[in-house]
């Protein structure tokens, strides 16, 4: 087996894993709110989301049936040996994964408006680069969102007068408004920079990041604290019904320099079924999982 | 407490009978149509050959899988009902279909379409693909393949499809619209409670 086909082979089966199993973290933060939560209707949400992250293993079976467009986030060495083919594997995994998994068809080419059948298409699956300078591994996330908690992504320039706490009523108003529908209790990543652009990529990297970890900034790490809190004690549950435990596994920001004169915030949720995968390769492919543990590809 | 269990076609009297909040369970036929078929069926009048009269429909776009000649249903669970609502209303009056299934709140229009013709929404947890796909008995049909595997007409034979919670009933009642004036309102009194604590702006 070459090198390339090694790599298309592990990435397909942990297209696989991230499509029937949760993270250790997720799950983690949704035991505790099933635990807590005390409204009839909640607890029997719940009761159906834990009897279905088991049949998904039991039957072998993705969790949602909306697998998303796959997203890949790459860190990658520049001395990684397979840098220049993994835009080609990456297409490669996917087509196969779509089969063998099976993924839902999720790419419909713009304009012609047409489902390709395959996950792939212009710019699908997603792939977003990150170099690193003298190293020779890899670290890629897998990650699979449904339209769903796609759908309440919000992005937008305030004037920096707003300040932080107009931020804070910035992702509020969303997950009232829009989130309630995206499949509570929700991930929410908040991206604070200075255009739509690099405020909307650092909310997504936000949500990315594993739950339970902070903002090495002390102020920012506040406002996940704060920003918490507040959504928790909007009395908003699991799938938008009212419940007591909150409708967060957990708040996240991310932020850069800004521009004096504008202030881009964005927020990126994702949903309970927060299907990321992390893996790290070494140049000989060696891997580490590092959210799923205890699973074997 | 007993399960209450709705089987197709659905009486007017045993809708009118559900309140918003009840949890109820479908067994018979159910039918997924989301986007796409709701335009093909109001916009274009297109009638797929499968009745709807008394029936259910599933705002769903499922993973299939074809073994043989058959279709295999593997994943299916609810989609964000709110993209319907331009549609539901005019839906329910030329189908007569009596209960639809999704995810999320819709809006007055919908409300207005259930009280006229009689008929519910209800929701399905979100994201428990895999429980709802092991209700599917079989699929019996598969119509509007033309529009790809999430967007086509799914025909299939459900036992005891659930947990449903009934968010829109036939007196007008619309649960989460009700909730989403105590979310707004303790919204802004939690914003407003954390906003000293976020006075970073230096001046």
């Amino acid at each position: 087996m070459t090198l390339e086909q090694k790599f298309v082979d592990i990435t397909v089966k942990f297209i696989d894993l991230v499509a029937k199993v949760l993270p250790d973290d997720v799950v983690g933060v949704l035991s505790t709110l099933r635990d807590k939560e005390t409204e009839p209707m909640a607890k029997a949400i719940y009761e159906s989301m834990f009897e279905n992250m088991e049949k998904a293993v039991s039957m072998n079976r993705p969790i949602c049936q909306d697998t998303g467009v796959l997203q890949f986030f790459l860190k990658v060495g520049t001395k990684f040996p397979l840098i220049d083919k993994l835009s080609d594997m990456l297409l490669e995994a996917t087509t196969v994964a779509t089969n063998t998994v099976p993924l839902r068809h999720n790419a419909v080419e713009t304009f012609i408006e047409k489902n390709t059948g395959t996950n792939t298409g212009k710019n699908v699956p997603y792939i977003e680069y990150g170099i690193v300078p003298n190293s020779d591994k890899l670290e890629m996330i897998v990650y699979m969102a449904g339209g769903g908690c796609v759908l309440p992504g919000r992005s937008m320039v305030m004037m920096p007068s707003a300040g932080y706490e107009g931020i804070a009523d910035f992702v509020a108003d969303t997950m009232v408004n829009w989130g309630i529908n995206a499949c509570p209790p929700l991930v929410v990543g908040v991206g604070i920079g200075t255009c739509v652009a690099s405020a909307a990529k650092l909310a997504k990297k936000a949500s990315l990041r594993p739950l339970g970890t902070k903002n090495d900034n002390a102020q920012a790490h506040i406002m996940e604290q704060q920003l918490e809190k507040a959504l928790n004690g909007i009395g908003l549950g699991p799938q938008g019904i009212p419940g007591k435990a909150g409708c967060v596994l957990g708040v996240n920001v991310e932020n850069m320099a800004r521009h004096p004169s504008a202030m881009g915030a964005a927020v990126s949720f994702g949903c309970w079924a927060h299907r990321r995968g992390t893996i790290v390769f070494d140049a000989k492919l060696n891997y580490e999982i590092l959210d799923h543990k205890n699973t074997v590809l | 407490m007993e399960k209450k269990i709705l089987t197709t076609p659905i009486s007017d009297e045993d809708i009118k009978s559900l309140k918003i909040g009840d949890i109820v369970y479908l067994t018979g036929t159910l039918v997924t149509c989301r986007d796409t078929g709701h335009k093909r069926r109001v916009l274009s009048n297109i009638v797929p050959k499968t009745d709807l009269k008394g029936g259910a429909v599933f705002h769903a776009g499922p993973i299939v899988k074809k073994v043989g000649d058959k279709w295999e249903m593997v994943s299916i669970g609810p989609t964000t009902s709110m993209r319907m609502e331009k549609f539901e209303k005019e839906f329910l009056e030329i189908t007569g279909a009596k209960i639809v299934i999704g995810k999320g709140g819709m809006g007055s229009k919908t409300v207005q379409g259930c009280v006229e013709n009689t008929a519910v929404h209800a929701i399905f947890p979100g994201g428990c693909a895999v429980v709802a796909a092991s209700q599917v008995e079989e699929i019996m049909d598969a119509e509007w393949l033309d529009l790809g595997m999430p967007e086509a007409f799914w025909v299939m034979k459900v036992k005891e499809f659930g947990p449903l919670i009934i968010s829109i009933d036939t007196k007008g009642n619309n649960l989460f619209e009700n909730n989403k004036e105590v979310y707004k309102t303790n919204k802004e009194k939690q914003v407003a409670q954390i906003a000293k604590d976020l006075s970073f702006m230096k001046y």
